[in-house]
């Protein structure tokens, strides 16, 4: 912290210099022993809570471990089974079998019909508010979808039981309204503000410079996103559509509420589904601690948790990519 | 004189059809926003009184008001600020004001973006096995609001920081050249030019936490409690309590025989409070931005 040369080195942060060879001025108070002592200890408060984020991010990871591992080792734990097989059948007498597939493919089943809607509904909104709006409807859009984005999880999934379900089931004459679409729908409504925030970042990002070239080249607005903006800010509106993916796949009331929890590969996206959270949130309750069911349960968990962290990774890799470039 | 081709025309045509495209898909999202809110508002109408905010909920359920998941959700919001409140405002200081720009960084930085990208119901995972059973604490108030806060640190990480590197560098400059040092700088200049910036992100977490169901669910929160109806020191923070997000999955999914407005008004008061508390930090940082003075 203290540096003795006065030229910063690359990288360091600014902060009070001590120039070489100078002594500290007396002709004030000195500063008592306690009061520095106070300060060096809260600093390395301060130094622990900042490496805190990494520490939580492990112990999630370590602690959903911990809790599967004895299940996971166990000899009767088989990855491709537990993997490829669609038999979720954890509580059964005779026969108990833990085949995660069906489950896999609910999840990317409504995520990708969800992202089928939001993605362009998302950009769209990006793209209407960066380009296309000024001064306060901006900001009042802007705080619209904000608020979209703080309606709670389970309130979404009790829209979907009580407005979506009974809606589905007269538009698209179905026997049951909680199934595909209705999570996928709830998810996409759920996931737009992300990216709008994110894909609206990335819009802002690239230089006005380059708006003012291509109107001076007399292209209309709408030629100027196509060709000029949507290319310079691809890699940020890429990082917000994993984003969305990213929320769609870790949510889990919303879906556990409005999917018709059926484990099994569904046909059309009128059919009941059941995803990865869903099942947690709905097994977990009944089974016993340590039991193999809860332990296949953290399982479920670790692999969720790899899931979300590579999208999320690459999202930030991406986005990383964006600002150095 | 200059007339315009048919080239130019179909160009205008084109740009019209686009903001127009646009501004519909815009319009999509926004319209069924204020119809679902207004038609959960309509179904509520008959039970929205103070009268339902304060009393207990009653047989099975089905009948009476919200008061204990009203006071849970209160508990779990409080304590879980207290947690992650001091914890997430030091690690922003330590971000914006301690980490200089290496490796290290990035990986603290890429840490807080994965822990808010960590889905709702690994983090109940993580709080069972780590709160729950590993420390011992048992399915309390404080376990699920330590999983709260963690699950809600990252935002008051992302907008305290935003808070700090708001203040210009000349003012920390000009505390280190009377002598100050590097934690008297932050106290007595970043801190309280920044201390707005940072309430907006606090109270943003208190939003997020209300609303949340999934960390809460296996942690803490539990279907039905009988509690003294009017009395805020009712739960103890070793209890296990309900909360308004979960009572809200309850009635809907679990009593199928409530009365239709009762599930409806507890959306609406959760909503309401949501929004309401969302709204708060909005107008706060607009306000701020107005009168920046620098």
């Amino acid at each position: 912290m203290e540096q003795e040369v006065l030229d910063l080195p690359e990288g360091a942060v600014p902060g009070p210099i001590k120039a070489p060879g100078a002594k500290p001025m007396m002709h004030g108070r000195k500063r008592p022993v306690w009061e520095i002592g106070f300060e060096v200890g809260l600093e390395w408060l301060i130094r622990l809570c900042g490496i805190s984020a990494i520490l939580f991010v492990f112990g999630i990871f370590a602690f959903v471990f911990r809790e599967g591992a004895g299940f996971l080792f166990s000899g009767r734990f088989s990855l491709p089974k537990f993997l490829f097989t669609t038999e979720w059948y954890p509580t059964s007498m005779s026969n108990i079998r833990y085949g995660v597939l069906a489950l896999i493919v609910g999840t990317g089943s409504v995520t990708i019909l969800a992202m089928a809607i939001a993605v362009p509904f998302g950009l769209g909104a990006a793209i209407f508010i960066s380009e296309f709006c000024t001064g306060r409807i901006k900001e009042i859009l802007k705080i619209i979808i904000e608020l979209l984005a703080a309606i709670p999880s389970v309130v979404w999934g009790f829209i979907g039981i009580s407005i979506m379900n009974p809606l589905i089931q007269t538009v698209f004459s179905v026997p049951v309204g909680l199934n595909v679409f209705n999570g996928a729908t709830l998810l996409a409504l759920m996931s737009v503000p992300i990216m709008v925030s994110i894909g609206e970042d990335s819009l802002k990002a690239v230089p006005d410079s380059f708006r003012e070239a291509a109107l001076a080249m007399g292209a209309t607005r709408w030629q100027t996103i196509v060709r000029v903006l949507l290319p310079a800010a691809k890699n940020g509106l890429l990082a917000a559509v994993l984003l969305g993916i990213g929320r769609a796949v870790g949510e889990t009331m919303a879906v556990l509420m409005a999917t018709g929890h059926a484990v099994k590969i569904p046909h059309s996206i009128f059919d009941p589904v059941r995803t990865l959270t869903a099942t947690i949130a709905a097994e977990l309750g009944e089974a016993s601690v340590g039991s193999d069911h809860y332990q296949v349960l953290f399982i479920v968990g670790i692999l969720l948790f790899t899931i979300t962290f590579v999208v999320n990774l690459s999202a930030d890799l991406i986005v990383r990519g964006v600002r150095k470039g | 004189m200059f007339t315009e081709t048919q080239f130019g025309k179909s160009r205008r045509r084109a740009e019209l059809l686009a903001k127009c495209v646009l501004g519909m898909m815009v319009a999509s999202m926004i319209i069924p926003l204020f119809l679902i809110v207004g038609y959960l508002v309509k179904e509520a109408w008959p039970l929205l009184s103070l009268d339902f905010l304060f009393t207990n909920p009653t047989g099975g359920m089905r009948h009476g008001g919200i008061w204990s998941a009203l006071l849970g959700t209160l508990y779990l919001v409080t304590l879980s600020l207290l947690i992650a409140a001091p914890i997430g405002v030091l690690a922003a200081v330590y971000l914006n004001e301690y980490a200089r720009d290496s490796w290290f960084t990035r990986i603290i930085n890429l840490a807080v973006v994965n822990l808010a990208g960590v889905p709702s119901i690994v983090h109940a995972l993580f709080g069972l096995g780590a709160f729950v059973l590993f420390a011992g604490i048992g399915r309390s108030i404080l376990a699920a609001s330590l999983t709260l806060a963690i699950m809600t640190l990252p935002v008051i990480i992302a907008s305290t920081k935003e808070a700090l590197s708001a203040v210009p560098i000349s003012f920390r400059e000009a505390c280190w050249n009377v002598g100050a040092s590097r934690w008297q700088t932050i106290r007595g200049i970043v801190l309280p030019n920044s201390i707005s910036g940072i309430l907006t992100g606090v109270i943003l977490q208190v939003s997020r936490a209300a609303g949340e169901t999934a960390p809460i669910m296996f942690t803490g929160a539990v279907f039905f409690k009988k509690i003294e109806a009017g009395n805020i020191f009712a739960y103890s923070i070793w209890d296990q309590c309900m909360a308004l997000s979960m009572h809200l999955f309850t009635i809907t999914t679990q009593v199928t025989d409530a009365p239709r407005a009762l599930p409806f008004a507890t959306a609406v008061v959760l909503l309401g409070t949501v929004l309401i508390v969302n709204a708060l930090s909005i107008g706060l940082r607009v306000y701020l931005r107005s009168r920046k003075k620098w």
